[in-house]
């Protein structure tokens, strides 16, 4: 079978992988929808929709089976999506008057491409002949090209929909997109540099080391190190920018311009634009697990070294290799799940930001963040090679203690602000209720 | 690839940097001719880029100046990719700025500094 | 399938470069005769991108990349916006008046097209050997060259960046 497939024109072989990572997206895609609303409603203390593709069979048919009927099927509303899917498709496509045509028929398709085109270099397994699509040398860079090419979409969106709100929220939306897209760059830049590849399966071999190069029965996880679990926070909050989501999503807000850039966009290309984001946050969840989650390992533990230190329970460590190599497909998708709910758990918990907010998060915060990760990365990889580990965790340590001391300093309140600070402030004090008597008037026994 | 001649490449890029002429000379509209000279700039990329990897050189494979012209064509792509960003930023800045005070940006009509 | 055509070998790679080219050089056309400013840059954005294709074919995939990230990605969203601005502010602005001197300007392409290559192309036609190496266009090396023979370059450029940076805020100020 390997050899059959072996031996194809390298052109099948690669329509293959790629069928074998579209159609699983296809597929997660209405997943994703019916998992957000769901959980979205259990935290917002409701239940969401579960009505839809409950099935009860007839009591009285001939044609079910006798074990079957009367029968209630509780399928938890995971038709829902399908439901959802229908009712776009049906809905009337409106196209407004004096747009631009082929600018508005392209923009949807603008906005899915790169949603889709981001997972080709992405591994979600060890099968190097299955995954990743493409295993170039360029493989980070890759990822940050084609998530500015997301950009287009949304301003597209919004020139072509003739309406000047429209226009404005993806004018705002697109600089929403590049602001994050450069402190995205940035965390990709510390990890690459802390790793010394820009091959995304470099990445995943990096990360099977020992843990910071001391720790050998632990896997180098870069979410464990210090440099690495900044560059991953950095990372998943632009990430959550990049794909115009809660609470990054001021453009396409309902009580803000509408709906934004697609607003004038009906049925089955707002069905698109949808599945794009959808699609986006799949995906984007499947680099940070790449990067900074150790791709598609089960667990930070590396059994090899286990077999050698503990060849007693050999058959132990034997197993838990097998299940590592031959699901790792599903704990790639376990992590993307998991990152999928604190997609949606964001969304529950936080306040939108507003757009100034939004701005100086960007470009205030956590490009700076980001850059001085960067030094601090470099600090690292010299003080380990100089000092060894504990080098590298000393040199780490003063260098946040600076970094720090020059963030208080520079973000020193000038006099007279504090306050107007106090002024502007407004103290919530926990105010007992009032207690009174409370007169129980019957109207029955009120004289009339 | 094998198989693709360079004087291929060079047609594109040839071909390319004369559009970008031609639209510079053509256009009034200053954003337009700043895209035609971006694209002369790219197609200029390219022909560096193609003389870098077919060598047209007498010298033999391994020397040192043979490998130093095949990066040499790809610096100066870096550098000129650079250098076409930072003139973009600058330029688009000065058209932003003369619609701000004259409500028009037609080319034909920036004429005060004629003598 | 390997038929030669006025003595060119005709290879699948020679097709897909046709291809290729050819939708870059009907994109860079596209640029120039739309009148439209909106569609003329969105020509341009399919020309770079089929551009950093381009130069994947040529092995340079760092610099195809760079393309893709800095003018694709960049640079022309930099266009669109300044675009857009615009067409908010005059939408009557961004579309050219006929102009019968135009067929004058479309001469003077020909023309040049003509004489350069006349005098360049005809000593390079038998030219097809690769003379770089298999990994000259990967990250390694590249960021081995740029780091040591041309870091004065480099640092000249982040400074030149710098000022483009600080020069175009103080553009769009609207008060200094």
């Amino acid at each position: 079978m390997a050899d059959w497939f072996l031996n194809l024109h390298p052109a099948w072989q690669a329509l293959f992988r790629v069928l074998l990572f579209v159609l699983p997206v296809l597929i997660l895609v209405p997943g994703s929808i019916w998992w957000e609303r769901r959980l979205l409603s259990w935290m917002q203390d409701r239940i969401g929709p579960n009505r839809v593709g409950n099935i009860t069979w007839s009591r009285t048919s001939r044609f079910v089976p006798s074990f079957l009927r009367g029968k209630k099927w509780h399928l938890q509303g995971l038709l829902q999506p399908i439901a959802d899917g229908v009712k776009l498709f049906f809905k009337e496509d409106i196209t407004p008057a004096n747009v631009d045509r082929a600018i508005y028929f392209i923009a949807p398709a603008l906005a899915l491409f790169p949603a889709f085109t981001l997972g080709a270099t992405i591994p979600w397994g060890p099968f190097r002949s299955l995954t990743p699509i493409a295993d170039v040398n360029i493989g980070v860079l890759y990822i940050i090209a084609v998530s500015s090419l997301g950009v287009y979409g949304v301003v597209l969106s919004g020139y072509a929909s003739n309406n000047k709100y429209s226009l404005l929220g993806g004018l705002r939306s697109s600089a929403q997109l590049i602001s994050y897209e450069l402190a995205m760059s940035m965390a990709l830049a510390c990890m690459v540099l802390a790793t010394g590849s820009l091959k995304m399966t470099g990445m995943i071999e990096a990360q099977e080391q020992a843990l910071w190069g001391v720790v050998p029965f632990l896997q180098n996880w870069h979410i464990l190190t210090p440099y690495g679990l900044v560059a991953g926070i950095v990372f998943f909050i632009c990430m959550v920018a990049e794909t115009n989501r809660a609470p990054f999503d001021l453009p396409e807000a309902e009580n803000e311009l509408v709906a934004g850039y697609h607003t004038e966009y009906s049925s089955m290309k707002f069905a698109v634009f949808f599945m794009g984001e959808y699609a986006a946050m799949f995906v984007y969840g499947g680099i940070l697990a790449t990067v900074f989650l150790g791709g598609y390992h089960m667990l930070p533990i590396r059994w090899d070294y286990l077999h050698q230190s503990m060849p007693s329970l050999s058959y132990l460590w034997d197993r838990f290799e097998g299940l590592d190599y031959w699901f790792s497909p599903i704990w790639f998708l376990a992590k993307c799940v998991l990152i999928l709910t604190t997609y949606v758990w964001l969304r529950a918990t936080l306040p939108r930001l507003r757009y100034d907010q939004l701005m100086s998060l960007g470009w205030k915060s956590l490009l700076p963040l980001a850059t001085s990760n960067l030094i601090v990365v470099a600090l690292w990889i010299v003080a380990t090679r100089v000092y060894g580990p504990m080098g590298g965790w000393a040199a780490v340590a003063v260098a946040a203690v600076i970094l720090f001391l020059l963030y208080k300093a520079i973000n020193r309140l000038k006099p007279g602000e504090k306050e107007e600070l106090a002024s502007r402030t407004i103290e919530m004090v926990d105010v007992p209720p009032a207690r009174r008597e409370v007169e129980m008037v019957d109207p029955a026994t009120q004289a009339g | 690839m094998n198989g693709v001649p360079l004087v291929a490449y060079l047609a594109l890029g040839l071909f390319m940097f004369t559009t970008g002429v031609v639209g510079v000379v053509i256009r009034r509209n200053p954003i337009v001719i700043f895209m035609c000279i971006e694209l002369m700039l790219n197609a200029v990329n390219l022909t560096f880029l193609a003389f870098a990897r077919y060598q047209y050189t007498k010298l033999p494979v391994g020397d040192l100046q043979q490998q130093s012209s095949m990066m040499a064509g790809q610096m100066m792509v870096i550098f000129v990719m650079a250098v076409a960003a930072a003139e973009v930023a600058v330029g688009l800045g000065i058209i932003m700025a003369i619609f701000r005070l004259r409500q028009n940006i037609d080319i034909d009509e920036m004429n005060l500094l004629r003598g | 399938m390997n038929q030669s055509l006025g003595g060119v070998t005709i290879t699948p790679n020679l097709l897909l470069f046709g291809a290729l080219g050819g939708a870059a050089a009907m994109a860079a056309v596209g640029v120039v005769a739309f009148n439209n400013a909106v569609r003329s840059a969105l020509c341009l954005v399919l020309n770079f991108f089929l551009l950093a294709i381009v130069y994947f074919t040529l092995n340079a995939e760092m610099m195809g990349i760079t393309q893709v990230v800095v003018y694709t990605g960049a640079i022309m969203v930099l266009f669109l916006f300044v675009i857009m601005l615009l067409n908010l502010g005059a939408p009557q602005l961004l579309r050219d008046r006929e102009d019968p001197k135009r067929w004058l300007g479309l001469l003077l392409g020909f023309a040049l097209f003509a004489i350069v290559a006349g005098q360049i192309f005809p000593s390079l036609l038998s030219h097809t050997n690769i003379g770089a190496v298999d990994g000259y266009g990967s990250p390694q090396a590249i960021g081995r060259t740029l780091f040591t023979q041309y870091v004065l370059p480099f640092e000249a450029v982040s400074i030149l960046l710098l000022i483009g940076i600080v020069g175009s805020i103080l553009l769009a100020k609207r008060r200094i």
